[in-house]
């Protein structure tokens, strides 16, 4: 959060004389091949991928509660349909799905609209095993005993869903809000990798971690496993919490 | 029993037909309204008179329409015609059978591999029934979890390591965190506590009521696992430069060969709902004939 303050000069500026320079005083972390500071390409990237990715799960479980919460809780062909279409979708590898929808868009865009691309387009697709647990959890609210009371009461439609079946999904969208993010920091990595992700010069943990494409052993230029060190501590942080959650509620 | 499976497998034929045909319309309808289709780059070729560039248009107007584009593509792949890659420049077709192969021996050895792994895993944590033994397994298996597959690929081209092994490192975590969590379930049913205490030996314990109860669940999950190793097919292809399906596909989007990217998702579509059809299908018909 404080990569401005920490590396004021900022991601893209290029230090043309010391291009792939070892880590020194100046440079922490050294410089990449277009004499640009790691240090700092690390500390931005790390924000963009830290604030992107829970904006993706937000986006997704959203659409897992819409989609999933609504037709469980319609029930009868609503959610058949929906289980179908969501099945389908949960059929298909996730990573050929990316790469399609994302060779569907332009590749020569600006950094910013990349960015954009890539993680709405992780939180647009990446709702449809949220919504299946959704529509499991909706449609038993539907058939229990306080619902059946509140429908006898007089209370239906939106009104039902929005004031007794809703608050009751909280607990179900949060989990499945938090499952979701290390998903997706892991397939914005993979994207990144793969060189359809964000775009030069905007830096992200997927295009720092390209950076290792090129290494010839582990212990040659260890300083460039950070950006993956960083984002397995992150991303087994989130699975460590995931679990003892699991256990808790167990 | 008999009628239920033959619908069921009915069911799945159906499912899997209309995902070939609506997933057909729906590429057809994205390639044609991607960004750049109207273009053709033979348009700017200055060798080219203006009679040409005019027939040129004329074929691209042809394909404005989007239904007609669609049922023009639809007769041309039932006789066996998947078009042509752009950016190759070869028939899709027989792009796919010369790279198939290898995808195929790469997922068929991957799977294996890794559901050995994670079995082997699962059921020696369950066998042993010790805490440190299980948090070591659940340790291992957790971090693989924590990288990224194109981080295991790139590392792999550092170590040598085949490419079968990173999609074996890719998948088992997944087999082997549900697998785990199926034996648990199964270790605390009442008739196994009772076979337990009863003072039957483990290895009975385990093949006579432990497997009948898992195995059925299992299979579902190898379905699935087509899957993932599918989608971890192309870090590892396109990073270990295999030339399979998998980096077929990431040429293709890095090329923005519509087509091409396409055909082969639609045919990868269908392969991955086959295997979870027919996962399916077998789980059903063994719970069947357990109950």
């Amino acid at each position: 959060m404080a990569a401005n303050w920490l590396a004021p000069a900022g991601y893209a500026r290029q230090y043309r004389e010391e291009a792939n320079a070892a880590p020194s005083h100046a440079h922490w972390l050294g410089t990449d091949e277009d004499g640009r500071d790691r240090f700092a390409r690390v500390l931005y990237g790390t924000r963009i991928s830290l604030l992107l990715a829970p904006a993706a799960a937000l986006l997704s479980t959203l659409m897992a509660a819409l989609v999933g919460g609504v037709s469980g809780y319609l029930g009868g062909a609503w959610a058949r349909v929906a289980m179908a279409v969501t099945d389908l979708f949960l059929s298909l590898p996730w990573l050929f799905l990316l790469i399609t929808v994302r060779a569907l868009m332009p590749l020569n865009v600006s950094p910013l609209f990349s960015v954009m691309v890539t993680f709405l387009m992780l939180g647009l697709l990446g709702w449809t095993s949220a919504a299946r647990v959704l529509c499991a959890s909706a449609g038993s609210l539907r058939d229990s005993d306080f619902i059946r009371q509140a429908r006898a009461s007089g209370i239906r439609g939106a009104r039902l869903f929005w004031m007794h079946v809703m608050p009751n999904l909280k607990p179900v969208l949060y989990a499945q809000f938090w499952i979701s993010v290390p998903v997706f920091i892991l397939s914005e990595a993979n994207l990144g990798i793969l060189g359809l992700g964000v775009a030069e010069p905007m830096p992200s943990w997927g295009s720092l971690l390209r950076e290792l494409e090129g290494l010839i052993s582990v212990g040659e230029e260890p300083w460039k496993f950070v950006p993956l060190i960083l984002l397995v501590l992150v991303v087994s942080s989130f699975e460590m919490l995931l679990s003892s959650e699991k256990r808790m509620a167990a | 029993m008999k009628r239920k499976l033959a619908r069921r497998i009915a069911m799945h034929g159906l499912a899997l037909v209309a995902t070939v045909l609506l997933g057909g319309l729906l590429a057809a309808v994205l390639v044609r309204l991607a960004p750049g289709f109207d273009v053709d780059e033979q348009q700017l070729d200055s060798h080219l008179n203006a009679e040409s560039i005019a027939a040129l248009r004329a074929v691209r107007m042809q394909q404005n329409d989007v239904f007609s584009f669609y049922i023009h593509s639809l007769q041309r792949a039932l006789h066996g015609d998947l078009g042509t890659s752009l950016s190759l420049g070869q028939p899709v077709s027989a792009l796919l059978r010369q790279r198939a192969p290898l995808t195929l021996r790469l997922i068929g050895v991957g799977l294996l591999l890794s559901w050995s792994m994670a079995l082997a895993l699962a059921l020696s944590a369950a066998w042993m029934r010790a805490s440190a033994y299980d948090a070591l397994t659940a340790t291992i298996s957790g971090m693989f979890l924590c990288f990224p597959a194109a981080v295991l690929a790139l590392l792999s081209v550092l170590w040598n390591i085949p490419g079968s092994i990173v999609i074996a490192l890719i998948v088992f975590p997944q087999i082997y965190r549900y697998a785990r969590n199926l034996l648990a379930k199964a270790y605390v049913l009442p008739h196994i506590v009772t076979a337990r205490a009863k003072g039957l030996s483990q290895l009975r314990i385990m093949t006579w009521h432990v497997v009948p109860v898992v195995a059925p669940a299992l299979l579902a999950v190898a379905g699935v696992s087509v899957s993932m190793a599918v989608g971890a097919a192309i870090p590892v292809e396109a990073l270990c430069g295999l030339a399979g399906v998998g980096q077929l596909a990431w040429q293709a989007a890095l090329a923005r060969d519509l087509p091409l990217l396409m055909n082969v998702t639609i045919l990868v579509t269908a392969a991955t709902l086959l295997a979870n059809s027919g996962a399916d299908v077998l789980s059903h018909a063994l719970r069947g004939s357990h109950t």
